[in-house]
């Protein structure tokens, strides 16, 4: 049993640390504290973000994790959580979540020779941003049911349909659609993999904005569409296999626990200096009692990020596959407990969104909101618990 | 990084885990339980002979050097199966005592006992006030001659009824000094209190009990700062036991909801019995990593103070809810004393007070992140 780093992953953390501090110096007041909301909800914080990506770019870290002959570094997933740890200490951009986190795997794990050539320079130089076309009014969590079409005509497919919770979709150059090739197959089977430009003719953003005004998700309208045959990645209506075995990508949730510590240590020094019926916050035992839980469970999910990277790097993500169920479950109902505590410690203030009259800048106030979202996205903590029922557990799955 | 135990520990593992489901099933706890000992003589001379006792114990005291983490993987198989016994008053609270504290003479001669099997120990730290700090020992031990003289009352001290030797905690002219006490000593009264747990958990009151000063453990006035190294390895230990009753909490429940049928289906077939079971293998996948990563800081000679208080703060709440959703799964006969899961049931609120509850823990942690 050993936890510890090795010198080199210490020297390796350093260095990524340094870098993302003395970076984080120029990110202009609209980027806030960063996160979907940071990069997307601004342009100021979307350029910023493309910005830092570009600088990443340069040094070669956006595909440090890439096999070498695909211009990676074939890097060790336990390096990936190391950049991303130090990356969230700072709250700091420049990782497109989708182009790194999702599509370039994908592309490493299907493409051929020709689209990886020229798909994945621009990824890995942090040049071109993605988003992602998965899900669909009628297809949340069960995405399989999607019924977007892309129909082979010639040299293209046309595609007519709709996406929605599309995540800086209006920010986005390109995007990884899913889409149904074949319309007689149901579900997983007959569905493609497609890249494709946001400037195609027949597409159309519109934005749905957060319950508290913030535009970060957009529907996405396609009207006849014509992507070019060459753009489908993998075999055609081989698109669910191949989506479903790219999730391994590095699925330890840290970033949500890195947040949490942050905005926890936040709080310590706001009750520390701010007074309730004329005391110091921090001297109210209910308010240490509520802050120091947060700090534990933070502490423990931290830990089991770590074990998550671990058992990836064993046997893959099956072999981790509740365990990550468990640390996103864990992490996103802990940064809604965080929010929800922190703007009660607040009293009155917490009511209060970014302004200068909000405590921390009315950041609790806007991770209250913007919770939700991590509730639902990215497989809704239900799924995740059926998914931890039926992989860690071996129930019984009923249809 | 490595998160994984050598093939040694596995085998360990597999050792106690083997002795304990063929010698203490869950009928024979239940015995055990109901007995006015509380434990059985019998397996305790046979864990003694496997060695257990000496997973603790350094070289030159008999022992092996085994890593603290052997020592979690024994308790949390304890843990598993709920299997009562001094282990935890004997060798964890009474042998780290006098390692932290004895002479070299005591360690000689007490640990040596220990690890044969023919000394059971006992600590009377507790009394009416039922806090975990210092200022919760008011017992008084009067200096008269070469002995002291102790009045009052101790609580909540488990396993006082069988244990050979009490290590109590009084106050001394220097400040909190530990007495090592014959526990047959005239003057001591011993009554077993009826409590959730179904241990022993007693009350002991001294009247003029005779203790010589040579018996004291470790410098007069040094007491609570032994006390405070025991517990902080007693408190990861303890939390070892109970991790191992979260997952035998949720090994029991998923059998029984793999094979319980209603309205045509096993059970775990269901949504609302899934999800609670998700968040029970949640909670017991995240506790059983800490535990696993604080015993490893002891191990490595780091200050690991605050986690473990986090540790035993975390899986106090953690196994009152992995038993509590364990029982109501099993719905009507998880009630009943004849099936296993209301032994964790009680075990979890038992284990609760055990080294710190909640409240405590959590107030240390609250210091240790600058409140």
């Amino acid at each position: 049993m050993d936890f510890k780093l090795t010198e080199e992953q210490e020297a390796l953390k350093k260095e990524f640390e340094d870098f993302f501090q003395e970076v984080m110096k120029d990110a202009p007041p609209e980027y806030g504290t960063g996160g979907l909301e940071g990069t997307y909800k601004t342009d100021e914080g979307f350029q910023f973000h493309m910005a830092v990506a570009k600088k990443l770019g340069e040094k070669g870290w956006l595909s440090r994790a890439w096999p070498k002959e695909f211009g990676g570094q074939g890097a060790p997933l336990i390096e990936q959580l190391i950049f991303n740890e130090a990356k969230d200490k700072y709250n700091a951009p420049g990782v497109d979540m989708f182009g790194i986190g999702m599509f370039a795997p994908t592309l490493i794990l299907a493409a051929n020779d020709e689209q990886r050539e020229r798909l994945l320079p621009p990824i890995a130089k942090g040049e071109v941003s993605y988003c992602q076309g998965w899900s669909e009014p009628d297809a949340g969590s069960d995405l399989a049911s999607l019924t977007t079409t892309a129909i082979r005509n010639g040299d293209h497919y046309i595609v007519n349909g709709q996406k929605i919770w599309t995540s800086g979709g209006h920010k986005a150059d390109c995007m990884f659609l899913l889409a149904r090739t074949n319309t007689e197959e149901k579900r997983g089977k007959g569905l493609s993999v497609f890249h494709l430009k946001m400037d195609l003719p027949g597409i159309e953003v519109r934005p749905i904005l957060y319950m508290n005004g913030t535009h970060i998700y957009n529907e996405v309208f396609f009207k006849d569409v014509k992507i070019p045959a060459k753009d489908m990645i993998g075999g055609e209506n081989e698109g669910w296999q191949l989506t479903r075995q790219t999730m391994n990508f590095e699925r330890s949730s840290i970033g949500l626990f890195i947040e949490g510590k942050n905005r926890v240590r936040d709080m310590v020094n706001y009750v520390k200096t701010h007074k309730k019926n004329g005391k110091f916050l921090s001297e109210d035992p209910i308010v240490r009692q509520k802050l120091a839980r947060l700090y534990m469970e933070l502490d423990m999910g931290h830990t089991l990020a770590y074990k998550i990277a671990f058992l990836q790097e064993q046997g893959g993500l099956i072999f981790a596959a509740s365990a990550a169920s468990e640390a996103k479950l864990f992490g996103s109902e802990l940064i809604q407990r965080i929010a929800n505590y922190s703007t009660e410690i607040m009293g009155l203030y917490g009511q209060l969104t970014e302004s200068e009259w909000a405590p921390l800048n009315g950041v609790m106030n806007e991770m209250y909101t913007m919770c939700m979202g991590l509730n639902i996205a990215g497989g809704s903590t239900e799924i995740q618990k059926n998914i931890i029922a039926w992989v860690g557990l071996g129930l019984p799955r009923i249809r | 990084m490595n998160i994984s135990f050598s093939s040694e520990q596995e085998i360990l593992r597999k050792s106690v885990a083997e002795f304990l489901s063929k010698e203490c099933p869950g009928e024979k706890v239940r015995d055990i339980e109901d007995s006015v000992e509380g434990y059985s003589a019998k397996q305790w001379k046979k864990i003694a002979k496997l060695g257990w006792m000496e997973v603790i114990l350094p070289e030159v005291y008999g022992g092996f050097d085994d890593p603290f983490m052997n020592i979690i993987i024994i308790m949390e198989e304890i843990g598993k199966a709920a299997f009562p016994s001094p282990f935890f008053s004997t060798v964890i609270l009474g042998g780290y005592t006098i390692l932290e504290g004895g002479s070299e003479n005591q360690k000689k001669d007490l640990l040596k006992k220990m690890a044969e099997g023919k000394l059971l120990l006992s600590l009377a730290q507790h009394e009416d006030d039922p806090g975990y700090l210092e200022a919760a020992i008011n017992m008084q031990a009067t200096l008269s001659g070469d002995e002291y003289v102790l009045n009052g009352t101790k609580m909540f001290v488990m396993d006082a009824n069988i244990a050979d030797k009490l290590i109590v905690a009084a106050k001394t002219d220097e400040g909190t000094t530990l007495l090592l006490v014959d526990a047959k000593a005239p003057g001591i009264t011993c009554t077993i209190i009826p409590s959730i747990g179904m241990d022993n958990c007693c009350e002991v009151i001294f009247a003029d009990v005779k203790v010589p000063v040579k018996d004291t453990i470790g410098e007069p006035g040094k007491g609570w700062e032994i006390l405070e190294k025991v517990m902080l390895k007693a408190s990861i230990a303890k939390s070892a036991e109970m991790v191992g009753g979260c997952k035998a909490s949720i090994d029991l429940t998923a059998f029984y909801a793999k094979n319980r049928v209603q309205y045509g289906q096993p059970i775990g077939g269901y949504q609302a019995i899934q999800h609670y079971m998700a968040d029970m293998l949640m909670y017991y996948d995240i506790s059983s990593n800490y535990l696993y990563k604080v015993a490893w800081m002891i191990d490595e000679g780091m200050d690991c103070s605050t986690e473990a208080s986090a540790l035993k703060a975390q899986v106090n709440e953690y196994y009152k809810f992995i038993s509590e959703r364990g029982v109501q799964i099993h719905g009507g006969v998880g009630t009943s004393r004849e099936f296993d899961i209301g032994l964790y049931y009680r075990r979890a609120k038992a284990f609760e007070y055990t080294c710190g509850d909640s409240d405590h823990h959590i107030e240390l942690v609250a210091k240790a992140i600058g409140l």
